[in-house]
């Protein structure tokens, strides 16, 4: 073997002071010059593999060698000297502070003494960028700059402190289809400089068209290490998870009913006056599923907030079966028998510090069959979630479990339960399968048709291409605040079509799009 | 009967000086994320060494430094119980401030053995005042930013210098990637718990200060409750200033003007008890009348934005 190993953990093993099993003799490397993807479902653990890579977290026994050399990876700063950097998922960035400012932070360069040279900051922020073809502004302020661009800083940030291996943890969850277009781009450009790079994602199409080899895991031990020119998607997924995922969600052909939501001329003008949602209107009828493609930060997140009374547009009107909601706050619009799969599940979704129980009667503590005089029926309440638990099969030690400790599938599940069990005529489900695992994203998809076939409403706002194209039954694109698109059938529709939508290159014509009110 | 005499704005500086310290110390403290909620008491307990220190010493300077040795001390303390040992900052800071209430007390007693006040021993060592040569002749303007004590000049030289600590140093930078992001900050090898002692440390220092100009200037001596409440508004100076140096060393002054104005309106011979919340009050006022400026510059920029388009 002529090929020179950068990384090689040899017999990993983690165990947490709480008694979990993160890794369990897990064997990793990586050769000098590769893009090597790490893969596995939430919790398969990928993130403590890397935490210890990193330094953050100290394995348990093993062995971890760097260039050949065991070392000690005691903390970052230790990690950082033997050139391995970090693009963490949650940016490690100062929002108040500038690109050039974020680059240095920790190392920043001096003059006369003791005083900042940022001139130099920014200096070197242009050299780096240069150098590498990342362009960035380096004296704007973070909090002002795109995602796309954030990202940027944080690779440049790690490229500046010398790392010569860049551990990119979900990189493209957070870029817009051409922004990841560009960092794969960005990422080419790095191997042809010879530096070495692990890609930790999901996403199977990603890690075909990025990496070299591949390692996955699953319940913290290796399946192995491969070429990625040698496996074919389905034997991916079938050794993540264990069994061939159905990635391909079967359904019925809709038959929609009558109208449930019918939305009207929906504007807002947010707070920056930027005009976020612009004449929207669309109605969504019983049994069927009502997409809503399009780059983030096009106006869905918005118009969800409408829907849900968390913000209040500037003009429009959004009836649910014919009553109008806009002014009515959560309650009351919950007890209009809507739901909601937020897009931010730890925020809006779930109490990370209660347990699975607790958080799955949020939404019905006044319930008749769960109180009893002015206490909780707890034998009922216990009866429901132990039944919720099952049916949705979230894997936990019991229901009394705190919630935060589950991972994202299970905690999404857990949302889930809550939200389809509480007799909804609409739901509305933001990103629901964002960050989970292909067992869990799989489970909420069949059921999220199952629903939709048994007579609800479903309008499904994903920024998941895939999974929109896969669940609705009909679906629009949003692009700049306004819909771009509507298709009534989305069978035949391709990437590339829908692409020049969401990019703003074409734009349907009011009539075309008027359809979607089926008036 | 006119108000505005040099005397009264002479007087203005002159109370603000020690709110403007205990501001500068929250200023820094809530950029570094750390709100030091315990300046108060801090405050107290220099106040109690700074004017001891001097009647042992016979010299101010070394009483002025034991005050400043005492905020930092205690606030070093404070750190450790929040940062070491995880305990709520609030609570950590609420007991600060019953040790400056009840300790500062009991310590008197067993040190002087006097109740409540150090003035009869300590009344002749006072910080000195300095009269500015050429701007003392000004007329009027003379009169008011001339013959303050070194502690009010050195307390504004003190705003110039946090600007610089905060924007130009990389300690600053680190300060405030700290308060902002604290793992960003460690991720890059900043570590944030040094940070986190020296951002309090700083801010004991200078409550520090502001406690030793309470009872080496402003009165004779240390007595009970002295401080009254100061560590506190420098707090909600901090919070009108919007965190920013400049701002909050203006907030301060608003704080100086509304004691002082009741300080003068009590000299006409109104009833004392009804002159007293007159800061309080304007500290509300000032408060209302921030938070309704804050709302219309939004509504502005918002409603402007969308004429735009």
């Amino acid at each position: 073997m002529g090929e020179e190993f950068v990384i090689q953990m040899k017999g990993i093993t983690k165990v947490y002071p709480n008694g979990t099993v993160a890794n369990q003799d897990v064997n990793f490397d990586v050769k000098k010059g590769e893009i090597h993807a790490l893969m596995g479902e939430n919790g398969a653990g990928k993130s403590t593999l890397m935490k210890m890579l990193f330094g953050l977290e100290q394995p348990t026994s093993g062995e971890i060698l760097v260039n050949g050399e065991p070392v000690n990876l005691s903390s970052p700063t230790v990690a950082i000297s033997h050139g391995i950097g970090m693009v963490h998922q949650h940016f490690m960035l100062v929002p108040s502070l500038t690109v050039a400012e974020n680059m240095v932070l920790g190392m920043v360069p001096k003059k006369s003494g003791m005083l900042i040279d940022y001139k130099k900051a920014v200096a070197l922020t242009e050299e780096y960028s240069k150098k590498f073809n990342l362009p960035v502004e380096a004296n704007a302020r973070v909090a002002d700059i795109p995602v796309g661009m954030k990202q940027k800083v944080e690779i440049l940030k790690a490229l500046v402190r010398g790392a010569k291996i860049l551990i990119l943890d979900e990189p493209t969850a957070v870029l817009t289809t051409q922004e990841t277009a560009e960092l794969f781009v960005e990422l080419e450009n790095l191997k042809k400089q010879g530096y070495t790079m692990i890609f930790i994602s999901h996403k199977l199409n990603e890690i075909m068209e990025i990496t070299d080899r591949m390692t996955i895991l699953r319940g913290g031990r290796s399946m192995g290490i491969y070429n990625t020119k040698d496996v074919t998607p389905e034997e991916i997924s079938r050794l993540m998870v264990g069994r061939d995922v159905v990635l391909k969600v079967e359904k019925e052909p809709a038959q929609p009913g009558e109208e449930v939501l019918r939305v009207r001329d929906l504007e807002y003008i947010n707070e920056w006056g930027k005009k976020m949602l612009d004449k929207v209107s669309l109605s969504v009828r019983k049994g069927e599923i009502l997409g809503i493609a399009g780059v983030e930060g096009n106006g869905q997140k918005e118009l969800v907030d409408m829907l849900f009374g968390f913000n209040t547009p500037n003009a429009g009107s959004v009836k649910v079966s014919g009553e109008e909601i806009l002014g009515l706050n959560q309650r009351e619009i919950r007890e209009r028998h809507i739901s909601l799969v937020p897009e931010d599940r730890m925020l809006y979704g779930i109490a990370a510090t209660a347990s699975i129980e607790e958080n799955l009667i949020s939404d019905r503590t006044a319930n008749k069959e769960l109180n009893k005089g002015i206490l909780f029926n707890m034998s009922e309440i216990h009866k429901m979630s132990d039944q919720l638990v099952k049916d949705y099969t979230v894997l936990c030690k019991s229901a009394g479990q705190t919630i935060g400790s589950l991972s994202g599938g299970n905690i999404q599940k857990v949302v889930v339960a809550r939200e389809f069990s509480n007799d909804p005529v609409l739901i509305i489900a933001d990103q629901p399968t964002r960050g989970i695992d292909v067992g869990a994203t799989e489970f909420i998809r069949k059921k999220l048709v199952e629903l939709s076939r048994s007579g609800i409403a479903v309008l499904l706002v994903s920024a998941d291409l895939n999974e929109v194209m896969e669940l609705s039954d009909s679906l629009i694109i949003m692009c700049g605040g306004r819909i771009a698109a509507y298709f009534e059938d989305t069978r035949d529709l391709s990437d590339e079509l829908m692409g020049k939508y969401m990019l703003g290159i074409e734009q349907q014509t009011p009539e075309e799009i008027r359809r979607v009110c089926h008036e | 009967m006119n108000i505005f005499t040099a005397d009264f704005f002479f007087s203005i500086i002159r109370i603000a000086t020690p709110i403007l310290f205990a501001t500068l110390a929250a200023v820094i403290g809530e950029k570094g994320g750390v709100s030091n909620i315990g300046l108060e008491g801090i405050m107290m307990m220099s106040a109690l060494f700074g004017s001891l220190g001097a009647y042992w010493t016979k010299s101010w300077l070394i009483g002025l430094l034991l005050a400043m040795a005492v905020g930092l001390l205690e606030s070093l303390v404070m750190g450790f119980f929040a940062f070491n040992l995880k305990t709520n900052i609030i609570l950590t800071g609420t007991a600060i401030n019953m040790i400056g209430s009840g300790g500062c007390l009991f310590l008197v007693k067993v040190i002087t053995g006097q109740a409540s006040t150090t003035a009869l021993i300590t009344k002749s060592l006072q910080i000195p005042s300095i009269s500015i040569p050429l701007i003392r002749d000004i007329p009027y303007i003379g009169k008011i930013i001339s013959g303050h004590s070194v502690l009010t000049y050195i307390a504004f030289l003190l705003v110039w210098l946090t600007i610089v600590l905060l924007y130009k140093t990389p300690l600053g930078l680190n300060i405030r990637s700290v308060g902002e992001n604290p793992n960003a900050a460690s991720s890059v090898g900043v570590s944030v718990l040094k940070i986190q002692y020296i951002t309090i440390g700083i801010g004991g220092i200078l409550a520090g200060m502001g406690g030793a100009f309470m009872s080496m200037y402003y009165a004779m001596g240390w007595s009970q409750d002295m401080v009254a409440g100061r560590g506190f508004i420098a707090l909600a100076a901090q919070s009108m200033g919007g965190g920013e140096p400049v701002g909050s060393m203006l907030a301060a002054l608003i704080f100086g003007f509304a004691s002082a104005l009741g300080i003068k309106i009590s000299a006409t011979g109104v009833d004392s008890n009804l002159v007293a919340p007159i800061p309080y009050i304007v500290t509300i006022i000032a408060l209302v009348i921030f938070a309704l400026n804050e709302k219309r510059k939004e509504k502005q920029r918002h409603s402007s934005a969308a004429l735009q388009k």
